[in-house]
């Protein structure tokens, strides 16, 4: 059963230097409130697992909390590129970065065979490109029609942190719109963190929505806004004007590092 | 259909060209920037059934602006359905539901493969790319795929730095043998013309030239000694009706 926590207090239970962290929300619901709670807190070390870093993610390398990143598309999404992940691996700032990446096929892929708690995940992909040099995935041979096909490792992150519109008080959880690979991600990992708009007294459920027990939660925090720039829909809007100023902020370092000090490190959440 | 009095720039051509080839598509699979602008385009003036697909899982979008990200609000609340990204690579594009795919690339060579990863050498780039995204299953397993960019001879390139998306790869046979199931690029869209594939050699050659454009300068913005088709087409100039929907549709 999901605890229900603050979410300082469930970042610094579940988040330990050096574990595999995956924030998931494909463009939608993407925990940005809980990827802040873990720069305050000065989590270091981190493996950062995101199909697309996006914002969160090159605030998170910027500040110095990657060791690793696995991503499969690291841009600003209609904007353009992202300059801290772009900093981070053509010049080393703040500190080099280790990468692994896939196609979002790959990925999804990945995320699919560890909430299935299965090894690996079985595809067609890859073949031809040069990313097959530089990442995990192998040749297979389908036992039954001799088709070659590729398998990518099964992703098992430590921790998987996601956002969602609400929780119930038992933690169970209920999130719609584009749904991305959030209930995946919560499925393959070892713990998980559920932020969420709002907490009510029963889920009234949607058409779409998609229900994740609390049983298969660790723990259910609330943060409202908590998806800001990105969005909770229904609740808040996708806030496209930051995305295009982040665009114009990030290119340099020290604008980015006042900002961040300003405005990420600067801000205790209160506890609720 | 009257032709459009008021000059046409370059980039509206592309965009207004790209929604031609949607006349008689039943899906299409769009990234956000000017393929979304095209796409919509089409639906408003050449296709209304057209069904819109992106990669956030959205199937069936009908957004009345021209969406910022490919997962905005407008796009998940007029969908006729909305899917997981497991779903969407696996159960659409890999399994070959959708026809036409829209992608763009930093880099192109002669045939049609794509970069979008790296400048430069990938464990020390002189420039990061966003990187694959969904682009080398799209190319694999969408019935063809139209490539839209700019005509420039650093997107027109002689080698890519790296092959982040399978085209025609080497030339004839190239996907065959790798088991793809799409028909691969049919042309890229440029700012300047269209280049498609020569049915034997899979080389893109210069097949139509927009309103307005010479060849010698297409060949001097092209990396590599561009073939031009026999049959040259020249672009037909934007109708009024296109030109009057897209510029209303850029300043919703």
């Amino acid at each position: 059963m999901a605890r229900l926590m603050s979410l300082s207090d469930a970042v610094a239970e579940l988040v330990s230097d050096a574990d595999s962290v995956a924030f998931e929300g494909f463009t939608h619901l993407i925990p940005f409130a809980a990827g802040h709670e873990v720069i305050r807190q000065g989590r270091r070390e981190l493996e950062l697992i995101r199909m697309t870093p996006d914002l969160l993610y090159d605030q998170m390398i910027g500040m110095g909390v990657a060791r690793r990143l696995v991503f499969s598309y690291g841009g600003n999404p209609g904007v353009g590129g992202l300059h801290r992940f772009r900093d981070a691996i053509e010049n080393g700032w703040p500190h080099p970065i280790e990468i692994e990446e896939h196609s979002h096929a790959g990925m999804a892929n990945r995320y699919a065979a560890g909430a299935a708690h299965m090894p690996c995940a079985v595809m067609r992909g890859y073949v031809g490109t040069d990313l097959m040099a530089h990442t995990t995935v192998a040749h297979v041979t389908c036992p039954f029609t001799g088709e070659q096909l590729v398998a990518v490792p099964a992703l098992r992150p430590d921790v998987a942190i996601v956002h969602a519109q609400e929780a119930d008080r038992e933690g169970n959880v209920q999130l719609w719109g584009i749904p991305g690979v959030q209930k995946e991600a919560v499925l393959a990992a070892q713990r998980s963190l559920v932020t969420v708009e709002r907490i009510v007294d029963e889920l009234e459920l949607r058409p779409g929505g998609i229900v994740i027990p609390g049983w298969v939660i660790s723990a259910v925090a609330e943060a409202p806004g908590g998806s800001r720039p990105s969005y909770s829909l229904g609740i808040t809007e996708r806030d496209n004007d930051f995305y295009k100023f982040w665009d114009k902020l990030s290119r340099d370092r020290d604008q980015f590092t006042d900002w961040m000090n300003e405005n990420v490190l600067g801000q205790e959440l209160s506890r609720r | 259909m009257s032709t459009a009095t008021q000059e046409v720039t370059a980039g509206e051509t592309q965009t207004i060209v790209a929604a031609r080839r949607l006349s008689h598509t039943r899906t299409v699979f769009i990234g956000v920037g000017r393929p979304s602008t095209a796409a919509i385009l089409a639906r408003m003036v050449h296709n209304p059934e057209l069904v819109l697909v992106y990669e956030s899982g959205t199937i069936g979008a009908k957004p009345y602006h021209v969406p910022l990200s490919i997962g905005d609000g407008e796009l998940a609340e007029t969908a006729d359905a909305i899917v997981s990204v497991p779903e969407m690579f696996n159960y659409w594009i890999g399994a070959g539901r959708i026809d036409v795919a829209f992608l763009g690339a930093a880099q192109i060579d002669r045939y049609a493969n794509l970069n979008s990863t790296v400048i430069g050498d990938y464990a020390h780039p002189k420039t990061r790319l966003p990187g694959a995204g969904g682009a080398p299953e799209i190319a694999a397993s969408c019935g063809e795929v139209i490539v839209i960019a700019p005509h420039a001879k650093r997107t027109l390139v002689e080698k890519l730095d790296f092959v982040t998306t399978v085209g025609h790869g080497n030339g004839p046979q190239s996907r065959e043998r790798l088991g793809f199931r799409g028909r691969g690029p049919t042309a890229v869209i440029t700012d300047l013309g269209v280049l498609e594939p020569d049915a034997e050699t899979c080389e893109l050659a210069l097949t139509q030239i927009h309103p307005g454009v010479d060849v010698d300068r297409v060949r001097e913005e092209t990396g590599w000694n561009l073939t031009v088709a026999d049959e040259l087409a020249r672009t037909e100039p934007a109708t009024a009706e296109e030109l009057g929907k897209l510029r209303e549709l850029l300043a919703r």
